[in-house]
């Protein structure tokens, strides 16, 4: 323990005075409406929030640690485990950054697969936010209907990565593989059954009175905070910020797709669900311009000492084989320097920060989860809330711990 | 991304404001590094905030260069701008036996919890911020997990009882 913060007074200590007219409540970690291991430390008058205080860490395995052992092409499984719901995104976000080390070019059927692979998994983590969401308020059947288009794509992702929650789909210099065969019959017949599940929301839930009084005027951050505390994505939309990375800083070609942003000026629960869903059309729209767009061409860049080779090549050339051997036994060096990559994730900007000293292996890999920063927006939110509402608020952030705590 | 001219174009205008601000500028892989005097840091976000446009704090890190190495730890600041959209890393050096930076959870708020990261993980203190507790790992927890000398698998076996 170091010396600075044993002077400090600790939070815990001051909700534990005058508690005659208040009362704390533990809420978490286990509690079905925190969406994982959070716990929240509740001040209470009443049913009314007085103090909220976010204590998180009980998901912490030291992912970042863990990455400075691991060479570059290993550090890919890691980040399937950090955002579990959006893990394509976190393989892009982490191989973009090596290739950017590296110097790498990578072809245009990788880059369209990309695109569309992880505009499928925006779909599936909306899902999610939105059956949980919809479950936490009380709203039982739309979390079955969420779940069975979450299924459908995540078996279309275990079609062409073998994983359904941990896919590695992305590798450093392209994909892991080629997309199999019938994959875009598949992705088309998805695709024509959707609009029809987005219909289906809107009557369960967007033209539902009682969601609107429970969402409208809830959790309300104005956009100057929204700035402040660092939301991005879907929540910093839904206070009036014009802001996507796929628009403003794009990548792998995301600049050549026709997408609207949806923007919300009111920045309270409600804007932020009516922005996730209107971003579900938008992702649909992008996963049918992806489909039009595959044309048959290599999937891999030409890095023969960075990118796997074929099995098939192997079994010919000599130079192959040893390839693949040096990368499997001692990796691939990278070139020294440092890198901040950044991506829309489905909850925000989720930025890696890279480091490398020219040797197989990182020396600094930090993340830098939208989860994380949006959560710490919380306490304002939920402050002169109802306790009720604090679960709400909660749904609206979308966090997963698994990228909060790392 | 690789546009880096209007980036350095900023580093001027604070090398215009004060000499002292700058204490090297790097511009490799599309990206600008300017490294801070640890004294200025306050000051330099201060100024890119208000006058240059960059309201938004994208990410803070720490990073260990290794026990042998001095300065040990860097500290990262990664601006972010909502209206130009650009990016700008700021970096700040601090050694071991002094590893002491003034917050700047004052100028932005979201720069509360990466600090605390930071200390938790690297042991960098922050002066003045208003709640540098532990924020990761246990409270009472022994040691900086992030730092090189500090073994993968810790010093002994943790127990939470």
């Amino acid at each position: 323990m170091s010396t600075a913060v044993e002077n400090l007074p600790n939070q815990f200590d001051v909700l534990d005075e005058n508690l005659d007219s208040q009362m704390t409540l533990s809420m978490g970690p286990q509690h079905p409406s925190t969406h994982g291991v959070l716990r929240l430390d509740l001040r209470l008058d009443g049913e009314l929030v007085i103090k909220a205080i976010p204590d998180i860490g009980y998901l912490h395995t030291g992912m970042e640690k863990l990455f400075e052992y691991k060479k570059y092409q290993q550090g890919i499984v890691i980040t399937d485990r950090m955002d579990y719901l959006n893990p394509l995104g976190n393989n892009l976000v982490y191989v973009m950054a090596a290739e950017k080390l590296l110097g790498l070019e990578i072809p245009e059927r990788a880059q369209v697969i990309r695109v569309l692979m992880c505009e499928l998994q925006r779909i599936a983590s909306h899902m999610v936010w939105l059956g949980t969401g919809a479950l936490d308020l009380g709203a039982m059947s739309v979390f079955f209907f969420a779940f069975r288009q979450r299924e459908k794509i995540l078996n279309l992702i275990e079609a062409a990565s073998g994983g359904r929650m941990t896919p590695s789909y992305f590798r450093i210099g392209g994909l892991m593989m080629d997309l199999p065969a019938g994959f875009e019959r598949r992705v088309r017949q998805f695709l024509d059954d959707f609009p029809e599940a987005l219909d289906t929301f809107d009557t369960l839930v967007t033209g539902n009175t009682i969601w609107q009084s429970r969402t409208m005027g809830i959790g309300v951050i104005s956009r100057e905070d929204a700035i402040d505390f660092g939301l991005t994505g879907p929540c910093l939309r839904a206070s009036g910020v014009d802001l996507d990375l796929r628009r403003d800083n794009p990548y792998t070609g995301y600049e050549t797709y026709d997408f609207e942003i949806p923007v919300e000026k009111d920045g309270d629960v409600w804007s932020r669900f009516l922005v996730r869903m209107r971003e579900l059309r938008e992702s649909w729209k992008i996963v049918r311009q992806a489909l039009d767009r595959l044309k048959p061409g290599p999937t891999k860049a030409d890095a023969p000492k960075v990118v796997l080779p074929d099995r098939d090549d192997m079994r010919k050339h000599m130079d192959s084989l040893i390839h693949h051997f040096l990368i499997v036994a001692e990796g691939f060096n990278v070139p020294e320097g440092e890198v901040y990559h950044a991506i829309e994730a489905s909850k925000g900007e989720l930025g890696v920060y890279m480091k490398s000293n020219g040797g197989p292996k990182p020396e600094r890999v930090h993340f830098r989860g939208p989860s994380f920063v949006n959560l710490q927006s919380l306490p304002l939110m939920s402050e002169g809330e109802m306790v009720a509402d604090v679960v709400a608020i909660i749904g609206s952030l979308d966090i997963v711990l698994g990228e909060i705590d790392r | 991304m690789a546009d880096t001219a209007v980036l350095l174009e900023f580093v001027e205008k604070l090398k215009a404001e004060n000499a002292d601000w700058v204490a090297d500028v790097k511009d490799a892989l599309g990206e600008v590094t300017v490294t801070v005097p640890r004294e200025a840091i306050s000051g330099v976000c201060t100024v890119l905030k208000t006058a240059h446009g960059f309201d938004m704090l994208a990410d803070l890190c720490g990073a260990d260069r290794g026990p042998e190495e001095d300065p040990r730890f860097e500290v990262n600041y990664h601006l972010f701008s909502t209206t130009h959209h650009k990016r700008l890393r700021l970096k700040v050096l601090l050694s071991e036996d002094d590893p002491h930076v003034e917050t700047v959870s004052s100028i932005w708020k979201t720069a509360d919890w990466h600090e605390r990261e930071t200390f938790d993980l690297l042991g960098v203190i922050f002066d003045n911020h208003p709640d540098l507790r532990r924020i990761l790992l246990p409270s009472d927890f022994d040691g900086h997990a992030l730092r090189k000398d500090y073994p993968l698998r810790g010093y002994e076996p943790y127990s939470l009882s």
